[in-house]
């Protein structure tokens, strides 16, 4: 409204204060149409987003319906099952964070290198296409590519000492293969995004490095990386919250191995095992509540020292 | 100030109502099922509402049975929902009822269950809702149909004297053996395991690259050798289980296990993978379920054996001890208490447990008169051998009884520490010890006390 009446009086005045008035006007219809663009968002994030997570800090604070105080988290922290789920899901969301950071932004500056035109764009198809499996999807071609007995590329594992799905899949050598499904699966679409941010920087810049005597790596270490710095923020804070989610990839490979890759490898999976095992739904929100603080406090790390909300 | 003031108060109003929201959500959730005990069937019903239609879970080789039903019936809609039969101890069947018990909706009306022990928690209310499995001897069914099972068959279900489930086959541990291989090397038929262990020996020496059976599933150690080897692995008395690793039995099964694959004797592929079926030629024996008679013997995609390659013996034992054997499941028909359809849930369970061709889909049926008939026509046809059903009904009556069904599954430790220590080229009697912690940590979360 009050938007509507600035217009209106800009009408009236129109000689003495044009600019300042039609911009008010348009910062209005700006401001409603990104309200349109945003309400559907905000119901759907209350609906499935904030209320669960209410729900769940009623949960985890409650015991039949009264209030419990932290004995849902002292259980659970008890439980011989915590400790090795953490130390589970800590072990594969390092190797595969620090691989997808470092062979992104690799293979990223890799394409963008590429001068032929044709060549560029298909190599970027390709390391998008696996992208468009879904995780459980993934999970079941990557069995067959797992399993020695049935493997294309059997000679592989086999050249690694594994001569049965039982033995690809040890706990030891588990976040290695879990990494290897979730880089697979995810890395294409970084890869992408990593492409777009590279061919933002100023053409200026690079050409300055260059006059500057600075070869391909010089060039990619001091000036791309370094630029790039936000977007490698952001993809870390958004694959470290999938990663302490794991969830789907031990799971599917549980079922297909009967039980061999256990089933509470992750902290996700043991709060399902409360939910759906044991009908503790109470621990079972606990430990979501406690991944979510996790995965906060280490986003809020990277927002700073990745300067994400820096402006330039 | 005044603008702050005014966000900080809307935010708090919003997160009010927003909690509101979610404590009635909450609450929703809490809501309990069941209210007067309904005495013709003997427990809480909801509204009955004739004609409706009813909700059968069950897994891919239990289809045919749900199909035929339909055929026969066709005045009773069935809405059939294919899953994996909670096999390997994976659960669905407990995780798909828990969040029905926290929705207040959207049960099944029958559950077919391959897991003997989910009696354990679907006899059990929780989180305030009523149990899921329906008691089906206080009025439910005439005892006079029940009585019809083969005894023993419902004890798997039966908890304080009320059952909560119809077994669909009984499954228990035989010899099974390749007949022309064993009479080509010229070898007997072992009665006792210290037999099957001296074939072993003889076997891997004169013709290596030959087997007697497999350990590369996490059902087979326990139920196969375990438990037809009378060790106490895995009991339940009351509300405390035990496992005892290192009584005589069982240091004797682990033995034969270790002993076994250290000469190659016994392999670890799984029976239901490529590997297995790929050198199946070279199976010479192998102990095992009556269900390994459809899945694996007369399976195109398994073993595919011809008539009378594959002879069914009586159970091994040790020398000198009593004559028992184990048991690989056999599943388990639930009855929902939440069906508002119970007398078609009733027809529904009547067919597919009794109808002969239909009953014990594959295996032997747990009921008395379809086992019957089974056994005949298989024993006329003389596929497993003129002794087969001599051989079954032996195995059938002599389930070693000191086995426990506690609300867990015993594959899932075996699977989690003794399977990846196999395959890493340790033996069983390295980790026996971390196995039995394992059960007994999985028994103390489960709510047991541990003795």
């Amino acid at each position: 409204m009050s938007a509507l009446r600035s217009s209106a009086v800009a009408g009236s005045h129109r000689v003495r204060q044009p600019r300042a008035a039609r911009a008010a006007a348009g910062a209005g219809a700006q401001a409603r149409i990104g309200l349109l663009f945003t309400s559907v968002y905000t119901l759907f994030l209350i609906a499935f987003g904030v209320l669960p997570t209410l729900y769940a800090v009623f949960l985890a604070f409650t015991r039949d319906g009264a209030f419990a105080g932290v004995d849902n988290f002292l259980r659970v922290f008890s439980d011989y099952r915590f400790l090795p789920a953490v130390m589970h899901v800590a072990a594969y969301v390092v190797v595969w964070l620090i691989s997808l950071l470092v062979f992104v932004v690799l293979l990223a500056l890799v394409v963008q290198a590429i001068r032929i035109r044709w060549v560029s764009t298909s190599v970027r198809f390709l390391y998008y296409v696996p992208g468009a499996l879904a995780g459980a999807a993934s999970v079941m071609l990557w069995l067959f590519v797992l399993d020695p007995s049935v493997s294309p590329v059997a000679w592989l594992l086999h050249a690694l000492g594994s001569d049965s799905l039982v033995q690809t899949v040890q706990l030891d050598t588990l976040p290695i293969v879990l990494a290897v499904i979730a880089f697979w699966t995810g890395a294409g679409g970084w890869i992408v995004i990593m492409y777009g941010a590279l061919n933002n920087i100023s053409a200026d810049i690079l050409e300055a490095a260059r006059i500057d005597g600075a070869g391909a790596w010089s060039t990619a270490w001091f000036i791309q990386i370094p630029l790039l710095r936000k977007w490698i923020s952001y993809m870390a804070i958004l694959s470290l919250a999938a990663g302490t989610q794991l969830f789907v990839e031990p799971r599917v490979l549980s079922q297909a191995t009967h039980g061999v890759v256990p089933q509470d490898y992750s902290l996700n999976q043991l709060s399902f095992l409360y939910a759906f095992k044991q009908a503790d739904f109470n621990g079972s929100a606990a430990i979501s509540l406690l991944l979510l603080a996790v995965a906060l406090l280490l986003s809020v790390y990277f927002v700073f020292r990745g300067g994400l909300f820096e402006r330039e | 100030m005044l603008a702050q003031h005014q966000r900080a108060s809307r935010f708090i109003r919003l997160a009010a109502a927003v909690s509101a929201v979610a404590g009635i959500v909450a609450l929703g959730g809490c809501s309990s099922g069941g209210g007067e005990v309904d005495s013709k069937y003997g427990f809480p019903t909801v509204e009955q509402v004739p004609d409706s239609e009813i909700t059968v879970w069950v897994d891919a080789t239990r289809q045919p049975a749900v199909e035929a039903f339909e055929k026969a019936n066709p005045d009773i809609e069935v809405n059939m929902v294919v899953d994996d039969g909670s096999a390997s101890g994976s659960g669905t069947f407990q995780t798909k009822i828990g969040l029905a018990d926290q929705a207040g909706e959207g049960w099944p009306d029958v559950v077919f269950s391959t897991q003997n022990n989910d009696a354990s928690w679907a006899s059990k209310p929780t989180n305030g809702v009523q149990a899921f499995a329906a008691p089906i001897n206080k009025g439910f069914f005439d005892q006079s149909f029940l009585d019809g099972f083969t005894p023993g068959a419902l004890d798997p279900v039966t908890v304080d004297d009320t059952v909560w489930g119809l077994r669909n086959d009984l499954a228990p541990v035989l010899f099974w053996y390749n007949k022309p291989l064993l009479e080509q090397f010229g070898y007997e038929v072992p009665t006792t395991w210290e037999q099957y262990q001296e074939l072993g020996d003889k076997l891997a020496a004169e013709h290596p690259g030959y087997t007697l059976g497999s350990v590369g599933d996490s059902f087979t150690g326990p139920f196969v050798y375990y438990w037809s080897g009378s060790a106490p692995i895995f009991q339940v008395d009351g509300d405390s289980f035990s496992s005892d690793v290192h009584a005589a039995d069982s240091e004797k099964v682990t033995a034969l296990i270790d002993h076994m694959v250290a000469n190659k004797t016994l392999t670890q592929d799984s029976v239901f993978g490529a590997d297995f079926v790929a050198d199946s030629s070279k199976l010479v024996a192998i102990p095992g379920p009556a269900w390994y008679a459809g899945a694996l013997f007369q399976n195109p995609n398994s073993i595919n054996a011809t008539s009378g390659q594959w002879i069914a013996a009586p159970p091994l034992s040790w020398e000198g001890s009593d004559e028992v054997t184990g048991n690989v499941g056999g599943g388990v028909w639930y009855a929902s208490s939440h069906s508002k359809n119970l007398e078609a849930v009733k027809t529904f369970l009547e067919f597919v447990t009794t109808q002969d061709g239909v009953a014990g889909t594959g295996g032997l049926p747990a009921y008395q008169s379809a086992a019957d008939t089974w056994l005949n026509d298989q024993a006329a046809s003389g596929f497993f051998g003129p002794d087969f059903a001599t051989s079954v009904g032996t195995a059938a009556e002599s389930v070693w009884s000191g086995w426990g069904y506690p609300s867990f599954s015993a594959e899932t430790a075996y699977a989690k520490v003794i399977v990846p220590a196999l395959a890493a080229g340790k033996k069983i009697s390295d980790v026996a010890d971390e196995w039995q912690k394992e059960m007994e940590n999985e028994a103390t979360v489960q709510g047991y006390s541990v003795d």
